[in-house]
């Protein structure tokens, strides 16, 4: 569909979206996406809303359907076929703006949940595994908490703990700070830097710009369903090349 | 710190703790927030009180101090001035409770009734150990061995005992569970199924529902009773048991379907997307996140479609079925006993039976509601 992305480097790449186009009803939300993250590589995705970032991201583990282009995953393309599409969320972890947690399970059997039950690890070595996560995100001690007793901080920190207990290859951020308060935010990008410094792969749609200075390979700027500008952050901010981009960034930094 | 405690409004000092006002704490203090809280509400508690005393006194006459609690046959409760026949219901227990089931066999009943009440102890009993195993009995091998004690096995000595004799309190026990255990699981899903994105399934679950629940139960009943043996095999005639339990199993799924379905439609989004996310496949979301979830939200619709249910049973009766209500509507004509008191009599005693399950399911359900919340707290 697009000669610019070659189809040798299908195998290669963590995602690969070629001309991908989405409608809602006869509005066209995503428009001729084109884009290649290598394994390992970070992406920050920015745009005004409405503009088909989180579109875009919720269509890599299809949550969203796209309705033309190719859309390979760790080799893998998302079609209609939902054996392959839970193949693709197995090894694709998300983080939602509202965390998502399950309300009526402990943490630790939040985190336990999936291992288990799709990955048929046993339960003792899930639980070993869940609290070595929820160590890292640095809240061991709420593991027989429910999600309703924790601050939303510590809610989006238990999800991160939650997606990375299926050993993810690759790791979905759909504006994972937009629902905190300001002095929540930092505890939750910090434990999102230190899984970047790890290699983890990362797409992540988020307003943070410090966070896309400091860990982005590539800024992706969108807008009104296409994708306008990418390219690397010290160059994108400084050097904005787009007239959209450029008004964006005024609203944006001051 | 220096300046602050030389401005004016700065406290020094912690305040003190004191006592509440004397009209806010206390017996006191109680009855004006619940009962003068204001006008109204004073006024009310004025009728009120004034209405138990106006009832009261008679009731207690007629239920305790009037009331023949001992006698042989009639003739002591037939005088004017007598209340309550107590009397009557304990000569007329067994009726009650086992209709024409035959007395030397009653046993298997008494049996039945105790390993249910037991499993359903286990079961419902908060911190009870190996729920699992006590689902398992109750669900897989109680059915079973419910089925054998009642109706009989020639081969182990038990002789059979045809359904034309079942009846009394046992019975409605029986319509109830059967009801009850089928149109939970029926209804979820049957809401599932009008949920789905399968058109098929999805008109077929609407048809259902709709049907079922746009006609009243007593026509359900009928058409069990008389058109189910059209649908099946010539040889092969339904217990005529059988066709009243299929009958109410299919009203209470398809009201018990919409019940489900509010608790689905009220799941937010993101539970769904949370769980596909993780690679969870659609039976396993629904069985591990959004039914649990669905189901505890719903938990005063599923028992007041529970009550329904057990109330509805009475109307068993139409198709031939000698449940509790009939029974007592049956007793009362036996001239041994009849007279002027002897209907009332079995009425309250019914009205009693109703009453103290119906309650007991509400408060059950009430404890449940509270338990879960607080576990979760929110």
């Amino acid at each position: 569909m697009n000669e610019t992305i070659p189809q040798a480097v299908d195998g290669d790449m963590a995602v690969e979206l070629s001309g991908v186009n989405k409608w809602y009803g006869k509005f066209h939300v995503l428009r001729d996406i084109n884009l290649s993250v290598r394994p390992g590589e970070k992406i920050v995705i920015c745009g005004p809303s409405g503009s088909g970032k989180s579109t875009m991201i919720r269509c890599i583990n299809r949550l969203e359907e796209h309705q033309s282009g190719r859309i390979v995953v760790d080799g893998v393309e998302l079609t209609g076929d939902l054996k392959r599409i839970d193949e693709v969320r197995r090894d694709v972890g998300m983080v939602f703006q509202s965390f998502n947690l399950f309300p009526h399970l402990t943490i630790l059997e939040n985190c336990v949940l999936a291992p288990v039950w799709v990955r048929k690890t046993p339960r003792k070595q899930a639980e070993e595994q869940a609290m070595k996560f929820l160590t890292r995100v640095r809240i061991p001690e709420q593991a027989n908490k429910y999600p309703g007793q924790l601050s939303g901080g510590q809610q989006q920190r238990v999800a991160i703990a939650r997606a990375l207990c299926m050993n993810p290859k690759i790791m979905l951020f759909d504006e994972p700070t937009s629902a905190l308060d300001p002095e929540m935010v930092k505890e939750v990008l910090d434990t999102m830097v230190s899984l970047a410094a790890e290699g983890m792969t990362m797409l992540c749609v988020t307003h943070e710009m410090g966070f896309a200075r400091q860990v982005a390979d590539r800024v992706v700027f969108m807008d009104a369903g296409e994708i306008v500008e990418a390219n690397a952050p010290g160059e994108f901010f400084a050097n904005p090349q787009h007239e959209r981009t450029r008004a964006f960034l005024g609203q944006i930094l001051h | 710190m220096a300046d602050a405690r030389s401005v004016a409004y700065v406290r020094t000092q912690a305040a003190p703790v004191l006592p509440p006002p004397a009209l806010s704490d206390g017996a006191l203090g109680w009855l004006r927030a619940n009962l003068f809280s204001g006008p109204f509400s004073a006024i009310f508690t004025v009728l009120a009180v004034a209405f138990i005393a106006w009832v009261a006194p008679g009731l207690i006459r007629y239920l305790f101090i009037d009331a023949v609690w001992t006698a042989n046959d009639g003739a002591s409760c037939r005088s004017p001035e007598v209340g309550a026949c107590w009397a009557y219901i304990g000569q007329k227990l067994p009726f009650f409770m086992y209709g024409s089931y035959p007395r030397e066999w009653v046993w298997r009943v008494n049996m039945t009734l105790v390993v249910g009440a037991a499993l359903i102890v286990w079961l419902l009993a908060p911190k009870a150990p190996a729920k699992q195993i006590g689902a398992f009995l109750f669900f897989v091998v109680y059915p079973l061995l419910g089925f054998i004690l009642l109706s009989g096995w020639e081969k182990i000595g038990l002789p059979k005992i045809d359904t034309d004799v079942w009846g009394g309190v046992f019975v409605s026990l029986l319509v109830s569970a059967v009801g009850i255990v089928v149109s939970l699981p029926g209804g979820v899903l049957l809401a599932m199924g009008r949920r789905s994105t399968l058109p098929v399934v999805r008109i077929a679950s609407v048809i259902f529902i709709e049907f079922v629940r746009g006609v009243p139960l007593i026509t359900v009943l009928f058409m069990a009773n008389f058109m189910l043996p059209l649908f099946l095999p010539e040889n092969w005639t339904p217990d005529r048991l059988l066709r009243p339990l299929v009958g109410v199993s299919l009203f209470a799924s398809a009201y018990m379907a919409e019940v489900v379905r509010g608790g689905l439609q009220a799941m937010p989004k993101g539970q769904f997307e949370g769980a596909m996310a993780l690679g969870l496949g659609y039976g396993r979301l629904m069985r591990l996140v959004v039914l649990p979830q669905a189901l505890t939200k719903v938990i005063p619709g599923i028992v007041n479609t529970f009550i329904g249910l057990f109330k509805d049973t009475t109307l068993v009766a139409v198709v031939g079925i000698y449940d509790f209500l009939r029974a007592v509507d049956t007793a009362r004509l036996d001239p041994v006993w009849a007279g002027p008191n002897i209907s009332t009599t079995g009425y309250i005693f019914a009205a009693l039976f109703y009453f103290i399950f119906c309650f007991g399911m509400s408060r059950y359900s009430q404890y449940m509601e509270r338990s879960l919340a607080k576990d979760r707290l929110r």
